[in-house]
């Protein structure tokens, strides 16, 4: 949990980057430094989740869910 | 064939496409009034993703992040965008879970129901809803005068007997009033038949076609720029002097973008202090603020004068910093709500965890390098939501295309109706007219019918209201709508992770939270763009009201009954 929490707060910090606030020049020619940031800053986020689901997840729900689920019907 | 016909020919099909799709997921339709509004909780991961995605983009990510990025530059990702990513897959791990969790184990299907069984109050119900209702019916209009201001301009001279317009820009172009009435009817009719389950089909299917629609427009736009490498050439540039410049103009034969013999002049920058920071930069490229002088055509006139407030190119620190207030609306979006409700499991949400934030930049990024490129053609007085339909007319001009990505925006837009429509329906049956009359006392038929009906009579109204309200600047609405909800978050997190909270403390953050809303709201003229304390968004502040005052009420108030904690925090001691 507390990696977690951690590292959530660390995104929180990195999304300011204001180290590059003044930067005009371009990655791989053609995207402004402050927006590839933030596009890889997006895919973090999908790493973030990720690693949320493997460490955090809350498990007991799964458990109490599959202990009163319902019978299947043409589910979507 | 008239271009205009050709884009209505496309839209046309689409919306065909949508109800067909929308029928069939009626036939699915159980019956039960638990299948109308969570779908019987059988909802699996990607259909999941897709309606809680769709949902929660408008018609924005497309044409107003376009706007957002053609007036401030690369920013708008990082303002919007990328914190969205963040702190809206945070809540649905964190909220949304639980909430399923708590809906699926005791019955709930809407908000209302959940703070009412949690605070032991049914005042705390009839204090929300209006509430609810109110920050959603922004929302709603944003959807229909979005659409319906969409249409005209794209297909003018198609019916230029039947349709008269004073201005050739719009003449012949199917107007306002019948878009947004088919629109209406359309969403209308999948909503009534298939319920949950059919808007989550048919946002599904939105939501492809307006991801879909997005990277095509990119890729025909990039090419006519001469591809990726040479498209941030284009983006208007400061000079030595201090004004800003175009340095490429379009041809209007080959549609192809050129150098310009000598740069056209747009703009100056306001302060003399900022001349050597920016000298040789191209502002939108960045994000340190600067404020650009520049001139605006009258569009009843013709007339060219300097625009009344300078334009701010960047965006300011303290804002950008603050803005995230903004997404934590997804917390206590009502429709969102429903449809977390309608996962089959626990398990559905992980995809919808790890995939939004990728969904958001696949959209995002191609909308705000597009307005970002905008700067350097188009007018600087163009109004937002006009740059992307322009930047495809100027560059591209080919009438399928625009046809296709008009779709686009539709889906956008009613990606997010449907699931208003629905979730107003389903308040109003389970919140107000069964919580006031019983619910022993109407047959499931009979509460599917009162949902429909409160569907249909919310539809009508919204409509007619949208009809008068069609000069709003339904942008910055949103942003309002917004922050409303975001101030509203703290109740449902202290809600579902604290036991200390209490009744009074769910009042007091309801009464604080909306009241410090309101204020600004009213501080800022009722919906225009608005901060305070040198650029802090107001939903920094009316969030903190309502958490402060939660926290600080709870401690001192009555605890909630030891058999409602258990059901809440069963694993409590």
């Amino acid at each position: 949990m507390k990696l977690v929490v951690a590292l959530f707060f660390i995104m929180l910090f990195m999304h300011q980057d204001f180290w590059w606030w003044e930067d005009d020049s371009l990655v791989l020619g053609f995207m402004p430094i402050g927006l590839a940031f933030h596009a890889l800053f997006s895919v973090l986020c999908a790493v973030l989740g990720a690693i949320a689901i493997l460490t955090i997840w809350p498990k007991e729900l799964d458990e109490a869910e599959a202990a009163q689920a319902p019978k299947k019907e043409g589910d979507a | 064939m008239n271009a205009g016909i050709t884009v209505l020919i496309v839209v046309v099909c689409y919306l065909s496409l949508l109800l067909c799709l929308g029928l069939f997921s009626g036939k699915l339709f159980r019956g039960t009034s638990k299948d109308y509004f969570v779908a019987s909780h059988s909802i699996g991961p990607f259909l999941l993703l897709m309606s809680v995605f769709g949902t929660t983009m408008t018609a924005f990510a497309l044409v107003g992040s376009t706007g957002k990025a053609f007036e401030r530059g690369i920013g708008t990702y990082g303002l919007m965008a990328s914190i969205s990513g963040l702190i809206h897959a945070a809540l649905f791990f964190v909220i949304g879970v639980r909430v399923w969790s708590h809906g699926y184990r005791q019955g709930f299907v809407t908000q209302i129901q959940l703070f009412r069984a949690r605070f032991e109050s049914n005042g705390i119900g009839y204090l929300l809803f209006p509430i609810l209702v109110g920050l959603v019916i922004p929302y709603l209009l944003i959807g229909i005068i979005g659409a319906a201001k969409t249409i005209q301009p794209v297909t003018a001279g198609a019916f230029p007997k039947l349709f008269e317009h004073p201005s050739p820009l719009m003449n012949g172009g199917v107007p306002p009033w019948l878009t947004g009435l088919v629109v209406c009817a359309v969403v209308l009719t999948y909503v009534f038949a298939g319920g949950s389950r059919g808007a989550a089909w048919a946002n599904t299917f939105q939501t492809l076609v307006f991801m879909g629609m997005g990277v095509v427009a990119f890729i025909f736009i990039t090419n006519s720029l001469g591809g990726l490498e040479n498209a941030d050439k284009v983006v208007a540039r400061v000079t030595n002097q201090g004004t800003v410049v175009q340095e490429y103009g379009v041809n209007p034969e080959t549609k192809k973008v050129e150098k310009l013999d000598s740069p056209k002049v747009v703009g100056k920058l306001v302060h003399e202090e900022d001349i050597e920071k920016f000298a040789g930069k191209q502002p939108h490229l960045m994000r340190e603020p600067v404020e650009v002088e520049y001139k605006k055509k009258n569009p009843m006139t013709g007339e060219v004068a300097t625009a009344e407030k300078p334009r701010e190119v960047g965006i300011p620190f303290i804002t950008f910093v603050t803005y995230m207030f903004i997404p934590l609306s997804v917390g206590m979006f009502p429709h969102l709500f429903q449809h977390w409700l309608t996962a089959k499991r626990a398990k559905s949400f992980r995809l919808t965890v790890v995939a939004h934030p990728l969904c958001i930049m696949i959209v995002w990024v191609p909308c705000v390098l597009i307005g970002t490129w905008a700067t350097g053609i188009l007018p600087w007085g163009l109004p937002e939501a006009a740059v992307l339909s322009n930047m495809l007319r100027l560059l591209v001009d080919n009438a399928f295309l625009t046809g296709l990505l008009t779709a686009g925006i539709l889906a956008a837009i009613m990606s997010s109706l449907d699931s208003q429509f629905l979730c107003l329906g389903t308040m109003f049956t389970n919140d107000i007219v069964l919580k006031a009359f019983g619910k022993d006392r109407f047959s499931d038929k009979q509460i599917i019918i009162i949902a429909r009906s409160f569907i249909v009579a919310i539809v009508a109204l919204i409509y007619t209201i949208a009809m008068f309200s069609l000069d709003a600047n339904v942008f910055d609405l949103a942003v309002w709508s917004f922050a409303g909800f975001g101030s509203l978050t703290p109740l449902v997190i202290l809600a579902l992770y604290w036991k200390g909270a209490t009744k009074a403390g769910a009042y007091s953050c309801v009464i604080s939270s909306v009241g410090v809303w309101l204020f600004f709201f009213w501080q800022s003229g009722w919906g225009g763009e608005y901060t305070v304390m040198g650029g802090v968004q107001p939903a920094a502040l009316s969030f903190t009201a309502g958490l402060v005052s939660m926290i600080g009420v709870s401690l001192v108030t009555k605890k909630p009954s030891e058999e409602t904690i258990r059901k809440f925090f069963p694993d409590s001691k």
